[in-house]
């Protein structure tokens, strides 16, 4: 009886036996036991014939084992394997989706070449099943017949691009990853579904959204020109670019950048993926915003990837390599997180090094002296491998920054006479490099070190101390000869390094000092002449023949002098992550400084962006505005009736989304079969008004303007564009709004501006849920110093959106408005506002509404929505010589009657 | 991309291997084994290693290492990520994460593996999904599994894998529907040798524990949101919700989940509950030292610290201590020289206090360098940064839910520098 004896025991002939019982439970755990052993990883490839009879079996968890086994050893059997792949053509006909995946995700990991063909046919028909799963099943499958076969290129290629036009979220990080191992170079491929796969990647799964973004870096850098130009106008919405006062009229009229609204939804539909809880994700996007974003929108992801070192120490090691990277660039978006890279006791000493690295880079005249203070801590570590470290990190901060150079010599000289060798031999050389760099006042440091010479043991610090002797000797004329006097004496005793320098030492002496040292020179020389390394025997040689001259001796020895004692450059101490940069964030090739396999570089940016319209699906929205389409996108028309461009984003539908719509609908049921459009504004007003002079704001002065656009911030919002000027002479830092909202409107605030050079001025976007009423925005302006109050009154007509909608629905529209929700008046006009120009530029100037193209002559209709609610706004103004008379038929009624009082100034008024 | 897993214990022994492509011999492993000889202690093994032809990431917890098999180039977080995820699932599934309970459950471990990765890419990692797929072994379902002979594997395709909310079991039924939050938060500190604070951060979790049937729709709402500084979200939450309201909204994943982390940098909000009055010496000669240590309340908001324990790393010319102790126990590891003092609760009316001499190895010179303390403590009911939950609310659901919500605060990395 095989049951009874303890499983480690059996044999594979029991084994066999138990397969081939017709008992389900035995085969069951003869199944289990088998597994066991190759988890351990021992052959069980006799059993093939055994295992592989029960492939068609009922239980589905023995099926999933015999799958496992197949798996392991089919490229073991081949023949054998055979058998079983009738099994699997038929499951993939199963009606059980779970059975069609995991029939096609063994036969694809079945590696024999003969099956190709019939692995091609599988992958094509599960490529449009009706099942997501299965399509996902699809796409991992391309791959692995892609290493199987890479002939099938061509063909797996089309299986890809059809993929690649799913709409599922299931579907998308699979079919990416495939097209980034058959095919990455097939950018073309991307274009139609670019901007599908930025409206997905929120709801994708976390592994699917790092492949992506990944894949739409790559893709951005081809695609897109660099928002790093020094004059880029970063102005999100406008389509022009915009001046607001004389001055700025700058001469030089060359074309301000203009992000591709492309450019700006991946940089968009990205940042909320930042708080993912997988590090990996929020990694991803970080290198994202790293390789295409502004450089003044970096700051965010600062934050985000100080939280992953909190995370476990393999992630801390990996984000902190890129914090390295980054920090040597642009010290400013860590500086504020200094004190996250102390190093505690408890760290691993890779963690240790590189928050070293990191404060090293970070340090500046300003916070230099904490750093220092910091620095001292560690020195004194028990981990005396990390004490070094921290020698070589001070010698970096006082090489880079001059004004501490000589604290923190004096600092290392006192570490001269510290216990521990190490220390002090790291000491020495940190010295040694920093007194090059200004050797003429540092001969009582050069004085002291030669005291110390006889206590240090280390051989590279005896070695740095000798060099030192022989190119600062002239500084020292007295005490180099006697330390040379004294390595004569043990030089058989010293480690090489330290002989080569006594030779160095003596060479250097001999030309400058031959009468006190000539004798010992040649002696020392002698001893060198039969060392037993040939490296210094041969040292020794060349040496000789330079510096004593004699017949034999060439031209060469004329110029001893200059050769030994020419003088050098001083080394330059630099971050071991200087170069890093070359390799793209966040990938392994980063991690190792080296190209990993299969590494894809990032391309420079485009000189000229390529065509834009290739990423244009079908229904092409009218070029003016090009980014309309992304922004409504929970708007009321995008479920049904509008399938044009809108149609885009509804695809992603987050559940937030859909909740949103239902809300939408519930209140206005009226809405939903409404045929209107999301129209571009009609007119935008140039105007900008006063938001901070700049006498009160000394001399930052603000001023704002209504775009009129769909804002992109949140779609209840009005977008604003603000005009920063510093009219100091001095640089403002950090201008930001203060997060504290005095009122309690929900503000969009811009990213905060680092540095703004006098003089100059910055645009920036902003969005404010007014929520549909005319209360003022008060908010905080902030520089690095002050805080302005300001406040933003918005009028009536900035509080819409135009829509259009046919004529016949306006009046439609019309009829289900009235009552309390009409308000009309009678006006007077004055003869020159009379013609229809006149009259559609004074209403669309005071109110953004949409104009609906009229049948009749003299009447005049707008339509438009409030920004916050979407409730629909109509107004029609009707001519009956002299008089007109305005309606206005809108839910909002306060809303109505202050838009009816603009209108009626606005028409009543003469003049443009 | 994972082209293989290998676990190998601490002691160096490999006990299990996945292949998801050709087979890589464990020979691999070598390299491995050359950097674990070299680094010395298990924390120092650098996490990504590179062999002639390919790459090792690995990762270590719970006394095992995940060494996977790399040949090409993947971003290395991923692959962390994700190994760090395996370790959780087995100790969702096994309650514990160790050699003992894998090598028991191998069959069920190795049907996990597959399920999570397929040719290297991750395919099913939502701990709610698996449990459909394989069922987590009770010693019931061991014992009808037996009998029955039914199987512990799901026959369909789980529900929540075609939805828009993978991480939610469909058809979930309880006959008490409760929801609790758990809010814990702790105190991240470097203290100098004064009892400034050189560096103090909070890091916060809320862990939930959600029985509810059917569909619920929560939101969650604080007191005062805007303490949050930095937070991260399971994948449930809306972001959107966030961003305009600062309220959580979500569809909980049934059972026990995290679902968020946040982070509070601001210096002046982190209160640091206790303050430390040490003195470590070591004398020039006799060899030997003197420790005197006094923990004491400092900003509690009137509730009890409890759970104090104090650790110190000596450096290693200690040999031993002796050293008397007016509240707890102490104990002095003449290996690891570890200096454990357990204090239980702090009473502030009688301050504990651990006073005595430390005898050095004789002839050795004295420590450079004071060892620094490291404190563990917990508060129980007190979120030390204020923050407050203000409300559940459950949408989408007709019954009431019993709801509760739990405050701790405990020391994370607190350091006390001497």
């Amino acid at each position: 009886q095989p049951q009874q004896r303890p499983w480690f025991l059996c044999r594979n002939e029991d084994l066999k036996e138990m397969l081939e019982s017709n008992k389900e439970s035995l085969k069951l755990e003869a199944m289990k036991r088998i597994v066991g052993l190759i988890a351990k990883g021992k052959n069980a490839s006799e059993l093939f014939p055994a295992v592989v009879k029960n492939v068609a079996s009922k239980n589905i968890e023995l099926k999933k084992l015999v799958y496992v086994y197949l798996v392991r050893y089919a490229e073991e059997q081949q023949d054998l394997a055979l058998l079983s792949i009738s099994t699997f053509q038929r499951a993939l006909k199963d009606p059980n989706q779970l059975i069609r995946a995991s029939a096609l995700r063994v036969l694809s990991s079945i590696r024999v070449p003969i099956i190709v063909p019939i692995m091609m046919l599988a992958i094509k028909e599960a490529a449009t099943d009706l099942s997501p799963y299965v399509r996902k099943t699809a796409a991992h499958a391309i791959q692995k017949l892609y290493s199987l076969d890479p002939d099938q290129k061509e063909h797996l290629i089309e299986v890809i691009e059809k993929l690649l036009k799913d709409k599922s979220t299931l579907v998308a990080g699979s079919v990416v990853m495939a097209f980034e191992e058959v095919c990455p170079d097939r950018i073309d491929l991307i274009h139609k579904n670019y901007r599908k796969l930025c409206n997905l990647l929120v709801d994708v799964e976390e592994w699917g959204q790092v492949v992506i973004i990944h894949m739409l870096t790559r893709y951005a850098r081809t695609q897109f020109v660099s928002p790093w130009r020094e004059d880029a106008v970063f102005d999100e919405n406008s389509a022009k670019a915009f001046y607001d006062s004389e001055e700025e009229r700058r001469v030089d009229q060359s074309k301000p950048y203009i992000m591709d609204p492309d450019h700006r939804l991946l940089l968009r539909n990205t940042k909320p993926l930042l708080q993912s809880r997988n590090t990996a994700v929020v990694m991803a996007v970080s290198q994202l915003y790293w390789h295409l974003a502004p450089k003044h929108e970096l700051s965010i992801i600062t934050k985000s990837l100080v939280r992953l070192l909190r995370s476990h120490r393999e992630v801390q090691y990996i984000v902190l390599q890129n914090i390295a990277t980054m920090s040597i660039q642009r010290k400013g978006m860590f500086e504020p997180f200094m004190k996250s890279f102390y190093v505690r006791s408890t760290d691993a000493t890779h963690i240790k090094t590189l928050k070293l690295e990191i404060l090293t880079n970070l340090a500046n005249e300003a916070n230099i002296s904490t750093i220092l203070r910091e620095f001292q801590t560690y020195v004194k570590s028990q981990d005396k491998a990390f004490a070094a470290a921290t020698i070589q990190a001070i010698g970096c901060c006082a090489t880079n920054i001059s004004e501490v150079t000589d604290t923190c010599l004096n600092g290392l000289v006192l570490l001269l006479s510290n216990r521990d060798e190490t220390v002090v031999a790291e000491s020495v050389v940190v010295i040694k490099k920093l007194l090059q760099t200004q050797p003429s006042q540092h001969s009582d440091i050069i004085k002291h070190m030669a005291k110390l010479f006889d206590n240090i043991t280390v051989p590279m610090a005896r070695a740095s101390i000798l060099w030192l002797m022989g190119e600062y000797c002239e500084h020292v004329p007295k005490i180099a000869p006697d330390v040379l006097r004294k390595m004569a004496k043990t030089f058989t005793d010293e480690e090489d390094i330290v002989k080569l320098q006594i030779v160095n030492l003596a060479a250097k002496l001999y030309l400058t000092n031959s009468k006190q040292t000539k004798l010992l020179t040649q002696y020392i020389l002698n001893l060198g002449k039969y060392d037993q390394n040939y490296d210094i025997r041969d040292r020794t040689r060349f040496i000789r023949q330079l510096i004593v001259p004699n017949e034999k001796s060439g031209a060469l020895s004329k110029y001893a002098r200059r050769i030994l004692m020419a003088p050098k450059p001083a080394p330059v101490l630099q971050s071991a992550f200087k170069d890093r940069d070359r390799f793209q964030l966040g990938t392994l090739s980063h991690t190792l400084n080296s190209q990993a396999s299969g590494y894809l570089e990032l391309s420079d940016w485009p000189a000229v962006a390529p065509d834009q319209s290739v990423r244009n699906v079908e229904v092409v929205e009218p070029v003016r505005l090009p980014c309309i389409y992304l922004v409504f996108k929970d708007n009321e028309n995008s479920d049904d009736s509008n399938k044009s461009s809108s149609s885009q984003s509804e695809k992603s539908s987050s559940e937030s989304d859909s909740e949103k719509k239902k809300t939408l609908k519930n209140k206005k049921p009226q809405q939903q079969k409404l045929d209107s459009k999301d129209s571009s504004p009609v007119f935008v007003p140039e105007t900008s008004h006063e938001l901070l002079h700049r006498m009160t704001g000394k001399g930052l002065s603000a001023q704002y303007r209504f775009t009129r656009q769909p804002c992109i911030y949140g779609n209840s919002m009005v977008s604003l564009q603000l005009t920063l000027s510093n009219s100091t002479d001095q640089a403002l830092e950090n201008i930001h709004i203060s997060e504290k909202s005095s009122t309690g409107q929900n503000i969009h605030r811009f990213n905060a501006i680092e540095r703004l050079e006098p003089q100059a001025s910055v645009t920036v976007s902003m969005g404010v849920d007014f929520n549909d009423s005319t209360q003022a925005a008060n908010f905080q302006l902030c520089t690095k110093e002050d805080e302005f109050s300001v406040s933003i009154q918005p009028a009536v007509g900035e509080l819409l959106l135009p829509i259009t909608m046919s004529e016949a629905d306006f009046t439609k529209e019309q009829g289900k408005l009235v009552g309390m929700n009409e308000s009309s008046a009678t006006i007077t006009m004055t003869p020159e506002n009379v013609s229809s120009q006149s009259v559609n530029r004074k209403v669309v100037s005071v109110a953004n509404l949409g104009v609906i193209p009229s049948g009749q002559e003299n009447i005049y209709r707008f339509s438009g929505k409030t920004v916050s609610s979407g409730s629909l706004v109509l107004v029609s103004v009707v001519l009956k010589d002299p008089d007109a008379v305005i309606t206005i038929n809108t839910e909002k009624t306060v809303m109505g009657s202050m838009l009816l009082r603009q209108v009626k100034t606005a028409l009543t008024n003469s003049g443009p | 991309m994972i082209h293989s897993l290998f676990l190998i214990n601490n002691a160096g022994d490999l006990f299990l291997e996945k292949h998801w492509k050709s087979v890589i011999s464990r020979s691999v492993c070598d390299y491995f084994f050359e950097a674990r000889e070299k680094a010395v202690e298990p924390d120092n093994v650098p996490p990504v290693i590179r062999t002639p032809h390919h790459y090792l990431i690995n990762i270590y917890r719970e006394k095992i290492f995940f060494v996977s098999v790399i040949q090409t180039e993947v971003p290395p977080l991923f692959v962390i990520e994700f190994l760090h995820r395996v370790a959780e699932t087995f100790q969702d599934y096994f309650g514990e994460c160790s050699e003992t309970t894998i090598k028991d459950n191998v069959v069920i471990v190795y049907e996990l593996l597959e399920e999570m990765l397929d040719n290297g890419f991750p395919l099913a990692t939502e701990s709610n999904i698996l449990k459909e797929l394989i069922r987590p072994p009770t010693i019931l379902r061991s014992m009808v599994n037996t009998i029955t002979g039914s199987s512990n594997v799901g026959e369909t395709l789980p529900t929540g894998q075609l939805s828009n909310i993978p991480w939610r079991r469909a058809g979930v039924k309880y006959t008490n529907n409760e929801a609790y939050f758990d809010v814990v938060e702790e105190i991240d500190a470097i203290l100098d040798k004064s009892g400034t604070t050189v560096f103090a951060e909070i890091q916060g979790v809320i862990d939930a524990c959600v029985k509810l049937s059917g569909m619920p729709d929560l939101t969650l709402s604080f007191m005062n949101p805007r303490l949050l500084d930095d937070v991260s979200f399971h994948p449930c939450v809306r972001y959107k919700r966030w961003e305009s309201e600062r309220v959580i909204s979500f569809i909980p994943p049934d059972g026990n989940f995290q679902l968020m982390s946040y982070h509070i940098s601001a210096q002046n909000l982190v209160a640091i509950p206790i303050y430390v009055k040490q003195n470590i010496s070591f004398f020039e000669t006799g060899s030997s030292g003197r420790l005197d240590i006094t923990v004491g309340p400092k900003q509690t908001m009137g509730k009890t610290v409890e759970c104090l324990v104090v650790t110190v790393h000596m450096p290693k010319v200690v040999l031993s201590a002796n050293l008397s102790a007016t509240q707890g126990t102490y104990n002095y590891d003449p290996v690891t020289k570890i200096l454990l003092w357990d204090i239980g609760k702090l009473n502030p009316q009688k301050l504990p206090n651990l006073k005595g001499s430390l005898s050095l190895q004789s002839g050795a010179p004295k420590p450079e360098e004071n060892p620094s303390l490291n404190i563990d403590l917990k508060i129980q009911q007190l979120a030390i940064s204020g923050l407050k939950v203000n409300r559940l609310d459950m949408y989408g659901e007709k019954y009431k839910p019993f709801k509760g919500v739990k405050y701790v605060t405990k020391a994370g990395k607190f350091q006390v520098r001497t």
